[in-house]
């Protein structure tokens, strides 16, 4: 890989009290990618697309983005580079006293000060482009789930940042719709030059559109490569992600103190803590 | 057994306090001066404005007019004894432009206004709206925080004002129809005992300083609380509860200071 590295991470570290969530993660981006990143639930992925944008802030490690350590960066510049970045929540995180329209607009008005038809131009294009013009003057709470996810993914891509980050585009959107927004994803990234990053654990639907994929497990990077050849991988970790299959090297199950049998059976101390 | 636990539980309250005291005091000075901030808009802070003064106003208005009731009726009963009845219009309006009027419009905002507030910044950063603006470059400080901080501080004085007015009114009610006190007379020993800056402007004042108690408390709460439903809950209860009590608290020291 070649390319300019658009996003870098280096060792980067993260706990959440005694939790250790990511143990030193490193990943390279190249400009214009689609990277994907697949791993277990509660395993660290919307975690690190938060660090990725600033949210949160590794206690060890650097995060380059665009040639800028975001550890070094103040308020001001950290502001000022997340207008050219986009995010697609996990859940929506539409605002429920808007429409919508006013979803989608609410970014253009905050940073620009646009004519009201041009505005409304430029968001029912990106409503269209999501199948969801119709559906502009409707509330949050008159969307299904999967309608709000599509409109948060307007809202998303309006200000065309050039790094967008997908948090489980996928989840709960039919056949038909996984495909069309694949595809977009995919057009969307090409037309705008921009990169992006994408959480998910539709293994199929991901990898027909993503250039590069790592796999994150136990809080580190386990295997990483193009689909082809992480399909194709010899190591354990990654056939055992993408085949789904539950006994392997990847715990299905959240680190506990004791094993089952006891925690079931076992004698506590009174007012232990589970 | 229980008390030797009282003292270690107690230093370890405090320790836990005083950070939070720190970070909610820092919440409340980026979120005043969050006025100078480009996504400040004078539009969301007359919405709020607005939202706050509908929603508390028909209430301010019923309990000030019992308030005032009340006190015509008590007031003569105390005054009846020392055949001082024409202080009665003097009782009436001191009893609520010093204290009635900015302590009960700060309560009546918490339970009303104060919860609705917490509970909307809760549930916004429950459901990752706050995320989402920080994603999209606009800090939630400007945008949610501090038109509604700054509603808090403009609204209770005004319902104050309205409060004393209409408690005023019910005292009249009850003290010269009801008992027959002079109606020249309770309009004019009211008149001229009442001092423009010692009676009325410290009430305004301190009703300033509760507005900005209550709601700097609604804010924080829902800022602070835990991003789930039941944090929610939590955060709107102990909201309405540490406000009054922080009103309660405050009105002691701020009467103890202003009072002449
Ligand atoms: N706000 C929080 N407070 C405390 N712990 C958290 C918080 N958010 C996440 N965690 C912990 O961090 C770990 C990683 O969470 P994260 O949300 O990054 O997982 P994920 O890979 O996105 O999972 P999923 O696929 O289910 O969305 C989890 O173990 C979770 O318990
Ligand atoms: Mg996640």
């Amino acid at each position: 890989m070649a390319a300019e590295a658009l996003v870098e991470l280096e060792n980067v570290h993260f706990a959440r009290g005694p939790h250790t969530v990511l143990d030193g993660v490193g990943l390279r981006i190249t400009q214009g990618a689609i990277v994907s990143i697949m791993g277990a639930s509660g395993g660290g992925k919307t975690t690190l697309l938060n660090l990725m944008a600033g949210t949160l802030a590794p206690q060890a490690g650097r995060i380059r983005v665009a040639g800028q350590d975001l550890q070094a960066l103040n308020f001001e510049d950290l502001y000022r580079l997340r207008r050219r970045m986009g995010m697609l929540f996990q859940h929506s995180a539409l605002f429920t006293d808007f429409s919508a329209f006013e979803n989608v607009a609410f970014p253009l008005r905050r940073h620009f000060r646009l004519d009201e038809s041009v505005l409304r131009k430029l968001v029912l294009m990106k409503l269209e482009a999501v199948g969801l013009r119709g559906a502009a003057g409707l509330m949050p709470a008159e969307l299904s789930g999967g309608m709000g996810r599509r409109v948060a993914l307007a809202r998303a891509m309006v200000m065309d940042p050039m790094l967008i980050f997908y948090d489980e585009p996928f989840t709960g959107l039919d056949p038909i719709s996984v495909g069309i927004i694949a595809t977009l994803i995919r057009r969307l990234n090409d037309a705008l030059g921009a990169t992006s990053i994408l959480v998910s654990h539709d293994v199929q639907e991901t990898f027909s559109i993503a250039d590069y994929g790592y796999i994150l497990a136990g809080g580190k990077i386990i295997a990483e490569g193009t689909p082809d050849a992480l399909r194709t991988s010899d190591s354990e970790l990654a056939r055992q992600f993408l085949g789904g299959k539950p006994d392997g090297p990847v715990p299905f199950h959240y680190p506990a103190k004791d094993d089952y049998a006891t925690a079931l059976t076992g004698v506590w101390a009174a007012g232990e803590a589970i | 057994m229980a008390f030797m636990e009282f003292i270690p539980n107690l230093g370890r309250r405090t320790l836990r306090t005083v950070p939070n005291l720190g970070t909610a005091s820092r919440f409340l000075l980026l979120s005043l001066f969050a006025v100078v901030n480009r996504h400040f808009s004078i539009q969301q802070l007359l919405k709020q404005v607005y939202g706050f003064g509908v929603r508390s106003l028909l209430l301010m208005m019923v309990a000030a007019f019992f308030t005032g009731m009340v006190l015509g009726f008590q007031g003569y009963y105390a005054l009846v004894r020392f055949g001082a009845t024409s202080a009665l219009g003097t009782l009436v309006a001191l009893s609520l432009l010093r204290e009635l009027g900015p302590v009960l419009t700060a309560l009546l905002f918490a339970g009303r206004a104060g919860s609705a507030l917490t509970a909307e910044i809760s549930s916004m950063k429950a459901t990752e709206q706050l995320s989402a603006m920080e994603m999209m470059a606009v800090n939630p400080l400007a945008w949610v925080v501090a038109p509604r901080l700054w509603a808090g501080i403009i609204v209770v004085p005004i319902l104050c004002v309205i409060f004393d007015l209409v408690g005023i009114f019910g005292g009249y009610l009850i003290s010269v129809p009801v008992l027959g006190v002079d109606g020249g007379t309770f309009w004019a020993q009211m008149q001229s005992n009442v001092a423009f800056s010692g009676d009325i402007l410290t009430g305004l004042f301190k009703a300033l300083c509760f507005g900005l108690v209550v709601t700097w408390i609604a804010a924080w709460q829902g800022y602070a609380a835990q991003p789930t439903a039941e944090g929610v809950g939590n955060a709107t209860t102990i909201s309405v509860v540490t406000a009054s009590l922080a009103v309660l608290g405050l009105d002691f020291i701020l009467t103890a200071f202003l009072f002449t």
